[in-house]
């Protein structure tokens, strides 16, 4: 505060000019800045976080949304097939064929490079298998050109995306100097180049050994089983346990004591949760393992306490007025609630609703103990029941899943993850905001 | 699966008697509805009612309760000398529960009829054989006394959800008989279905509590078995942590100093890069900032608070550890060694509770009353002079309750620890050094593949025990310092 004191008389005061700024006003006025400066720097660093994390999210997980692709023409007669179905060795023959053809086109656009059988594997994995495979399934197809697609193998890939260079390349079973080599002759013919990677999206996850085929597709609807057990029963539950304690319970011990578990279980730990969930559905009820219905009821427990606080709220902002009407026109309490409270909180509710299954849908910690994590969801489940029931993974868990593996190669794929994680996240918290901004009343 | 079924059946039981009740007290009211107590309506709600919730009662108790009875009874069947040497009873029982799965699978896979697979003079080797051509998991070699227990698993299961079925079945029907004999045009429905209603809403409302009683007694029981396998004094003052996964009971050591005091340096660097910078951005949003700058940045800043943790551990692991090694590891100042670290896993976790602090400060010091702030601008303050002197202090117990709830969060994360901070538990003070927390090593000693009953697998639940009663506590110290020191204003 001032030290300006009324009863010490200060003589030399008035020597110097009301206008002219004396040291102690500068220094008071200097603090004044420097405390504004703080603020903002505190705000400008919190702004630059914020910032940053996003530009590594998607600096790094745009490129999982492109691969790399080898097109090559193919065309097979059935003669051919003949002859290669008649050898020892089938596949090698298939892919004997493969890369004449490949010689072929190459030869065409005017590019000339040396590789063998071994350089092609290298690079594309086993082609003889999946043409084969691709023949076996399409027996019409024979005699047709076909557009093989065939997607490169990861260091390839990243030799694309500039994860593997020329200078720190060393040459291993996986690729060799030598390959590089084939790879740019390629791409200057325009037969090997980028596409967008739908099997990202869609596809299941892949063995430790193959992260060019990881995709987050299977996860995903493991997720939205999960979202549908937590919307079943947190919802239900949430708003009873709601309106049981905002507009029916007694003053008693019993309603202070569930009032303090709840702002308990709000503040417990996630991990805690999980804890919970393996005791009791996995231990005790003997629940199936990384079934999505385990990781539903961990979660939902988990949201409860965010459900019921906001449904709580949005019942408090109707008026009293509304209720008192109701029951002056006849109606019973409970008719009072449901027929006119309810209707009136509703889109609060729905709002709370969405933002906790927001963050249900991005827990991860609660899934690492139920055993989400150690399974590889290798493909989608087959049915309604089945996907309640079968192990799978969630796209949180999927993510760590990818971040924790030892490939260079799965840590795009744990950003591309997260980006299609809080688009989700954004989706279901922008459907929140028009929610309110819509249907909220003010009183 | 038969419990949908039975979910429907009863179900279906409940809407025949909602149509047949809601019929029977009009007919008894000939037919106009003014002659009836209640709108019709709640007739039909009050036989569905009786029909499904008790019934629902029953099947709930029963889902629970048969798998204890039949675990109870099945492990008197085995007898000790099967129990091997080094193993438990709770093992062979999870051997027995396999080999039922497994009987059941290749039943319903159509490899086994139902009559070998109960067949109590069945070949071991044979049914082994006959399982592992189905393609079940089966644990090495089946002995005798363990695939008897597996039948006759098989065989009380069955017949207790025969049962089950036939009696929740019958309790809705007779729910559902008993209030149709009941409803009369005189018959106070509506009084007694909204009775009904406000028990179900009780009803969810405990969950809360079912819930915390869950939390607990599955971290109390776990614990206890723990301190059985594991002397407690040295779990609570061992200095060091070095699980063993081969051998089991002593060959670990499983000391939780070392994380417990990795998580509190942990927490520490994440509240020295957030309480700061939360606490100066909520005080110049709340005294400074214009409307227009404060609904930009506020929201912006809250974006923060709503990211998964999963997210963060990607950029502590991915971003900031690399970039920190490039400053301080071999090729800058030579103090850290790998990407995770203490400073790592600090920074990032303080980055997530920036936006906590900032919350909840902001909202304790707009509480603060605007009378208290213009008293000291009419005394000759400057605004700063008025936050540090005035504003400060009235809203200091809230500050400190918010700090100690971000503190609460801290210890409690998992996520950024797990991916940022290392799997070493070490006790050392350098910052650069990889730690390990009370978390990670709870998802590190349940994701392996160590069955439950080994001391590594069990110390998770007393870490989990420990981490409850430490944010717990840490709540509650909160609270009470916000009612204790709390300034009224009104």
């Amino acid at each position: 505060m001032t030290d300006a004191s009324m009863d010490s008389p200060n003589t030399t005061r008035h020597a110097t000019s009301l206008m002219a700024t004396d040291a102690r006003t500068k220094k008071r006025a200097n603090a004044e800045k420097r405390f504004r400066a703080y603020g903002i720097v505190a705000i400008a660093t919190g702004l630059f976080f914020l910032i940053v994390l996003f530009a590594s999210i998607l600096s790094q997980g745009i490129p999982a949304f492109q691969r790399t692709v080898v097109s090559v023409e193919f065309t097979l007669s059935p003669a051919q097939r003949d002859e290669a179905e008649g050898t020892l060795f089938k596949t090698k023959a298939y892919s004997d064929l493969f890369i004449g053809a490949l010689n072929d086109q190459l030869t065409e656009s005017g590019v000339t490079v040396d590789f063998d059988q071994d350089a092609i594997e290298r690079l594309l994995g086993k082609v003889g298998g999946t043409i084969r495979t691709f023949y076996a399934d399409n027996p019409d197809k024979l005699g047709e050109a076909v557009q093989f697609d065939l997607a490169a193998s990861s260091r390839v890939d990243g030799y694309f995306k500039g994860r593997v260079s020329r200078d720190t390349l060393q040459d291993s079973r996986f690729l060799q100097l030598s390959d590089l080599d084939l790879v740019d002759a390629l791409k200057e013919a325009g037969i090997i180049k980028q596409a967008f990677n739908w099997p990202f999206i869609t596809g299941a996850d892949s063995g430790v050994d193959n992260p060019g085929g990881a995709g987050i597709g299977a996860s995903v609807v493991g997720s939205f089983f999960m979202m549908l057990v937590v919307l079943a029963l947190s919802l239900p539950i949430g708003v009873a346990a709601s309106i049981y304690l905002e507009e029916f319970a007694p003053q008693n011990r019993f309603t202070d004591l569930i009032e303090v578990n709840i702002s308990n279980l709000a503040a417990v730990p996630s991990i805690v949760f999980g804890i919970l969930g393996l005791a009791v559905f996995i231990q005790f009820m003997h629940l199936p393992q990384s079934a999505p219905l385990v990781g539903g009821l961990v979660l939902t427990l988990m949201t409860l306490p965010t459900i019921i606080i906001s449904t709580r709220a949005s019942l408090k902002a109707v008026p009293p007025s509304i209720r008192d009407a109701a029951l002056g026109v006849g109606a019973s309490k409970m008719q009072a609630v449901f027929h006119h409270v309810l209707p009136l909180a509703a889109p609060g509710i729905l709002t709370g609703t969405i933002i906790g299954l927001a963050q249900a849908l991005g827990e991860t910690a609660p899934l690492l103990l139920i055993g989400m994590v150690g399974f590889v969801a290798r493909g989608y489940p087959d049915g309604f029941v089945a996907g309640f029931t079968e192990p799978n993974s969630a796209m949180p868990a999927q993510i760590y899943t990818w971040a924790a593996r030892a490939d260079v190669g799965f840590y795009e794929k744990a950003w591309g993850g997260i980006i299609i994680l809080l688009m989700f996240l954004l989706t279901m918290n922008i459907i929140a905001i028009i929610l309110r901004r819509r249907f909220e009343r003010r009183w | 699966m038969p419990i949908l079924w039975l979910f429907l059946i009863v179900l279906a039981i409940a809407a025949v008697g909602y149509v047949s009740g809601r019929a029977r007290a009009l007919q008894s009211a000939g037919g106009d509805s003014r002659n009836l107590h209640s709108l019709p309506t709640y007739y039909g709600a009050n036989v569905a009612l009786k029909a499904v919730v008790p019934a629902f009662g029953l099947l709930i108790i029963w889902l629970l309760a048969q798998p204890l009875y039949v675990s109870s009874q099945v492990s008197e069947m085995i007898p000790e000398t099967s129990v091997k040497e080094g193993s438990s009873l709770s093992l062979v029982m999870a051997e027995v529960r396999r080999t039922a799965d497994g009987l059941n699978n290749a039943v319903a896979a159509g490899v086994l009829s139902e009559d070998q697979a109960r067949n109590a003079r069945a070949d071991v080797t044979d049914v082994t054989q006959r399982l592992k051509d189905a393609g079940q998991v089966v644990t090495s070699e089946i002995t005798q006394p363990v695939l008897r227990a597996a039948q006759s698993y098989r065989a009380m299961n069955s017949t207790g959800y025969a049962i089950m079925t036939g009696a929740v079945i019958l309790v809705a029907l007779i729910g559902a008989a008993i209030s149709w004999f009941q409803t009369h045009s005189d018959y106070r429905a509506r009084n007694v279905v909204e009775q009904g209603i406000r028990f179900l809403l009780l009803a969810a409302a405990s969950i809360a509590i079912l819930t915390t009683i869950g939390i607990v007694l599955s971290l109390v029981f776990n614990t206890w078995e723990f301190f059985k396998l594991y002397p407690a004094s040295d779990f609570f003052f061992g200095t060091t942590w070095a699980p063993s996964f081969s051998g089991r009971g002593g060959a670990s050591d499983l000391g939780i100093i070392p994380l417990l005091w990795g998580t509190f340096y942990i927490s520490l660097v994440a509240l020295l890069v957030a309480v700061p910078i939360g606490l100066f951005a909520a005080i110049y949003l709340s005294e400074y900032a214009s409307s227009r700058v404060r609904s930009v940045a506020k929201p912006l800043l809250e974006v923060l608070a709503g990211i998964p943790t999963i997210v963060y551990g990607l950029f502590a692991l991915l971003t900031v550890g690399p970039l920190l090694l490039d400053v301080f590891g071999d090729n800058g100042l030579g103090w850290m060694k790998a990407g995770t670290a203490v400073m790592t896993a600090g920074i990032v976790m303080g980055i997530m509770l920036i936006p906590f602090v900032s919350s909840l400060s902001d909202d304790i010091i707009n509480a603060v009353p605007q009378a208290m702030r213009d008293g000291s601008y009419g005394l000759g303050a400057t605004q700063s002079e008025t936050i540090r002197q005035v504003v400060l202090p009235a809203a200091l117990p809230g500050i400190v309750g918010a700090i100690l709830l971000a503190a609460s969060r801290a210890i409690g994360e998992t996520m950024i620890v797990v991916l940022g901070a290392g799997a070493a538990a070490r006790l050392s003070l350098n910052p650069f050094e990889a730690m390990t927390t009370v978390t990670a090593k709870i998802v590190s000693q349940l994701t392996g593949d160590a069955d439950f009953a080994s001391p590594e697998a069990l110390v998770a639940f007393a870490l989990g025990m420990t981490l409850f009663i430490l944010t717990l506590g840490l709540n509650v110290f909160a609270l009470y310092i916000v009612r204790k020191y709390r300034e009224q204003y009104e």
